[in-house]
């Protein structure tokens, strides 16, 4: 029983148990969650390479290493390709493979298609394949998984950024609140979208340029009520006996004001996850979003809209993002009514 | 009792929370006579105003009444129609609640309030209501009662605001009004005159008034009969008189023992000089325009001066709005002031802030309201043991739970308690958390600001005990901020009176409690300690 314990908080451990009471809000978690997991783990079930294979009396896992073809007794220096037939029959010869559950990752084209690309749903693609022949269901995996993951970076950081200017501002208030709110008024009010454009021109964005660009110009969502939330906190009698106490002003914002915001910043945090989500799809829809080649959902829908003879394209990506964001949703209901003390389970 | 205008009988009231039901009255017997005042007095908690509201049935929809019956006019209010009960509201019952700044709407012009309540139950034309609306803000006491018709609520004062609720609760002449703590939110010589105005007017009207209130000063000042509550029951019901000189119930005896009295332990003028405030100024700036010049300044403390001196309690008093608060703030440089104080040897308004912090041990501050001042979010143990951490720092977590348990020891806490929350406490202990997170630190002095304003009077009683006994062992030094006269007797050594951030009087307390010479002070004493009839 020392100082230095951190409890669980009755009040936090009364809203989780509130948060599961709300059954939507409770299983929208779970599910989305376990899409999570299992799309963390795409490389395992989606991929063009086996997970193991058992060669001549060795085993290999060509997911950690690459082979050359030379390995298995072929006759190229090059990398073993584990679709030819000519190098599976070679491994069948003196051992076996475990193929993943989808043979095909983000970006392989499959060439055994029976007509022009896109290829309509079938055994082989069972979502068939954009008008580069490669597989559907893997490209919505490897999409999901980059865009929860985008999603969450960028909700994090701006959150932080957010929560740190709100915080600054609320509770100094006087000249740094004026200035801080001017230039958000500002900044907020600049074509993102046009300079996202410029920039992606200049430089060949990817993953983390994109991260650095919409942060650049998302962090301000939160900045609002934690400021307002420091507005009010900061004239709490518990703040002033704080101050006379002798506590320094970091150690007041973050030990006895920031709880306070806290509450209506995680309130927020999925719905400001939902709408970076939406931030990267319409960048990708518009063709400024992640390099060419990378799975993308936003890619995807644009795909579905220039060949609407295959309605295959638009469908799953269009049912994968109302899925995703419906559970988003649901999730952001559940986190605020668990917060909201007037709300009775 | 054939003039019985109100029985009640065998009232029980509980509330439904989840599948949970507390009772909070219990088997309540009342009887309100035609024109006489009965008080109702108790401590907050002790269902006075649950059993006043249901009279009305204004209670939430969460309450249900297992037993008894309010008998009014030979009807029971209980089982009466919505519609019956809402003829009977504000027509012949009306009500004062007892925070004027709230009750009235903040969108609606007064004269608009106060028209809807003749509206709504009788039949006059716009032009009659607006005479009779004129006539009742002249009869309570308005100045340029035909300016206040077309006022909003925020532009009248506190007790102005209490006036009018007053003329819309007696508007349809009622033959009972309720009167739910009408005054406590009032500063001592607006109390006084809305006490008045409602005797005067009852002299008038005739109408009965079931007054509640916690105050025994005011029990003595108008109540015909008095009924004291406790825990839902009534305890005693008997003339003032009786109550006063001879209690029948051991709980009656403890509220009314619970009166502040007494007076400070003696303090040697020998010691030395602790505080000198010279011309201490704080003003707030009123600025105009997109720049913000500063056009004026709201001179909240203007240029006082006083000394204390160690072990010495200074009492500050004035009414609300008079600087004292800000005065204290100002001393522990939690407000931005001019002027000269010094602490012993250090001059706080030539330090700079790390160098404040560092003082900070040695002057402590305790809030009016116990429960705001402590982080709901944090353990009793966490909230004490706090102020350690930053002027100890190099104290092992076990000395610094030894210091935490010492001291809940010393404030008359049971330090097996310190692992939980504030919210599980009751407002005196809160008050007693506060404390001994300022003691912990060992202070030299300490700004009480009203710290028992928001209490019972018999936790009141324990807490200024508690505070004496304290500076009796430590030596401490306090400046102790109130408007309560009462409290400030028992407590302090000198005082200070302040009106309008100026001092008007100072001196020993003695002196100004036996001979006070401004006037105002003359009428602070009088309003505080008149109508001791018993």
């Amino acid at each position: 029983m020392t100082m230095t314990r951190i409890p669980i908080s009755k009040i936090n451990r009364e809203r989780w148990r509130r948060f599961r009471a709300n059954r939507r809000g409770y299983i929208s978690l779970y599910l989305f969650l376990i899409l999570f997991m299992v799309t963390l783990f795409s490389e395992l079930i989606a991929n063009d390479k086996p997970l193991l294979i058992y060669y001549d009396a060795g085993f290999y896992c060509p997911l950690v290493k690459e082979y050359a073809e030379t390995r298995f007794g072929g006759e190229f220096e090059a990398p073993a390709d584990y679709k030819d037939p000519y190098v599976r029959d070679l491994i069948k010869q003196k051992g076996w493979m475990i193929n993943p559950l989808i043979p095909f990752s983000y970006n392989t084209i499959n060439y055994d298609l029976k007509g022009p690309a896109p290829a309509p749903p079938s055994t082989t693609n069972w979502l068939g394949t954009d008008d580069r022949g490669r597989d559907v269901t893997a490209r919505l995996l490897y999409g999901f998984r980059i865009s929860v993951l985008f999603g969450l970076t960028l909700t994090l950081c701006s959150s932080a950024i957010g929560i740190m200017a709100g915080a600054m501002q609320g509770y100094y208030g006087g000249s740094i609140d004026i200035f801080g709110q001017r230039f958000i008024e500002i900044w907020s009010s600049l074509p993102t979208l046009f300079l996202l454009i410029i920039l992606s021109s200049v430089v060949q964005p990817n993953f983390w340029w994109l991260l650095g660009i919409t942060l650049m110009f998302g962090w301000m969502s939160l900045v609002g009520v934690v400021r307002a939330e420091f507005l009010r906190g900061r004239n709490f009698e518990y703040v002033t006996a704080a101050k006379a106490l002798g506590l320094s002003d970091t150690r007041i914002i973050i030990r006895h004001v920031l709880p306070n915001a806290m509450v209506a910043a995680i309130t927020f945090m999925p719905f400001i996850l939902g709408g970076s989500i939406t931030t990267l799809t319409s960048l990708d829809f518009l063709g400024f979003g992640l390099p060419v080649g990378s799975p993308s959902l936003g890619e995807l829908l644009a795909q579905g809209k220039a060949n609407l003879q295959a309605p295959w394209l638009g469908l799953s990506a269009f049912i994968v993002l109302s899925l995703m964001f419906s559970l988003l949703v649901f999730i952001g209901e559940g986190v605020r009514d668990a917060f909201d003390p007037r709300k009775v389970y | 009792m054939t003039n019985a205008l109100l029985t009640i009988q065998n009232l029980s009231i509980s509330f439904k929370m989840g599948d949970r039901i507390s009772t909070v009255v219990k088997t309540v017997d009342l009887i309100l006579q035609k024109g006489e005042t009965l008080a109702l007095v108790g401590e907050s908690g002790s269902g006075k105003t649950v059993t006043a509201m249901s009279i009305l049935r204004l209670l939430p929809a969460s309450a249900v009444y297992p037993t008894g019956s309010i008998e009014f006019d030979g009807k029971d209010c209980l089982t009466l129609s919505e519609d019956a009960i809402r003829d009977i509201r504000g027509n012949r019952v009306g009500v004062i609640f007892q925070q004027p700044m709230t009750s009235l709407n903040p969108l609606h012009r007064i004269g608009k309030q106060l028209k809807e309540s003749i509206f709504l139950h009788q039949q006059v034309s716009n032009a009659e209501a607006d005479n009779r609306a004129l006539y009742w803000l002249n009869r309570v006491g308005l100045k340029t009662p035909a300016a206040k018709l077309a006022a909003f609520p925020h532009q009248l004062s506190g007790g102005e605001r209490q006036r009018v609720m007053i003329a819309m609760a007696l508007i349809n002449e009622p033959d009972i009004l309720i009167a739910d703590e009408p005054t406590t939110a009032l500063d001592v010589t607006v109390q006084a005159q809305i006490l008045d105005l409602i005797q005067d007017l009852q002299a008038e009207m005739g109408m009965a008034i079931l007054f509640i209130t916690h105050d025994l000063t005011i029990v003595r000042r108008i109540a015909d009969r008095v009924a004291v509550m406790k825990e839902g029951h009534i305890v005693e019901t008997d003339l003032p008189e009786t109550i006063f000189t001879s209690p029948a119930h051991p709980y009656t005896r403890h509220l009314i023992d619970s009166e502040p009295k007494g007076w400070p332990d003696p303090a040697d003028e020998a010691d030395e000089t602790l505080i000198e405030v010279s011309h201490l100024k704080v003003w707030f700036p009123i600025q105009k325009g997109i720049l913000r010049r500063t056009v004026d300044h709201v001179k909240a403390v203007d240029d006082i001066s006083f000394t204390l001196k160690k072990g010495h309690t200074l009492g500050i008093v004035g009414e609300s709005g008079s600087g004292k608060s800000t005065t204290g703030f100002a001393i522990l440089k939690l407000t931005a002031s001019r002027g000269k104080i010094l602490l012993g040897e250090n001059s706080l308004n030539d330090m700079d802030k790390s160098q404040i912090r560092q003082l900070r041990k040695r002057m402590q501050i305790i809030f009016q309201d116990p429960f705001g001042s402590l982080n709901p979010r944090m353990s009793v143990a966490q909230i004490i043991g706090e102020g350690l951490s930053i002027h100890n720092p190099g104290m092992t977590p076990e000395q610094e739970e030894n210091e935490i348990i010492a001291v809940m020891e010393k404030v008359g806490l049971d330090p097996v308690t310190r692992e939980r929350y504030p919210n599980e406490f009751s407002g005196g202990q809160h008050q007693r958390i506060a404390i001994a997170r300022a003691l912990i630190l060992k202070p030299e002095f300490m700004v009480l600001d009203e710290p028992t304003s928001s209490l019972d009077r018999s936790v009141q009683f324990q807490v200024l005990e508690l505070l004496k006994k304290l500076q009796k062992e430590f030596h401490l030094t306090y400046i102790f901020i109130s408007h309560d006269l009462k409290v400030v007797k028992s407590l302090c050594h000198d005082i200070v009176v302040m009106k309008d951030g100026l001092i008007v009087e100072a001196g020993n307390s003695d002196k100004i409690f036996s001979d006070p010479e401004h006037a105002y002070t003359r009428q602070l004493m009088a309003t505080a300690f008149q109508g001791q009839r018993f």
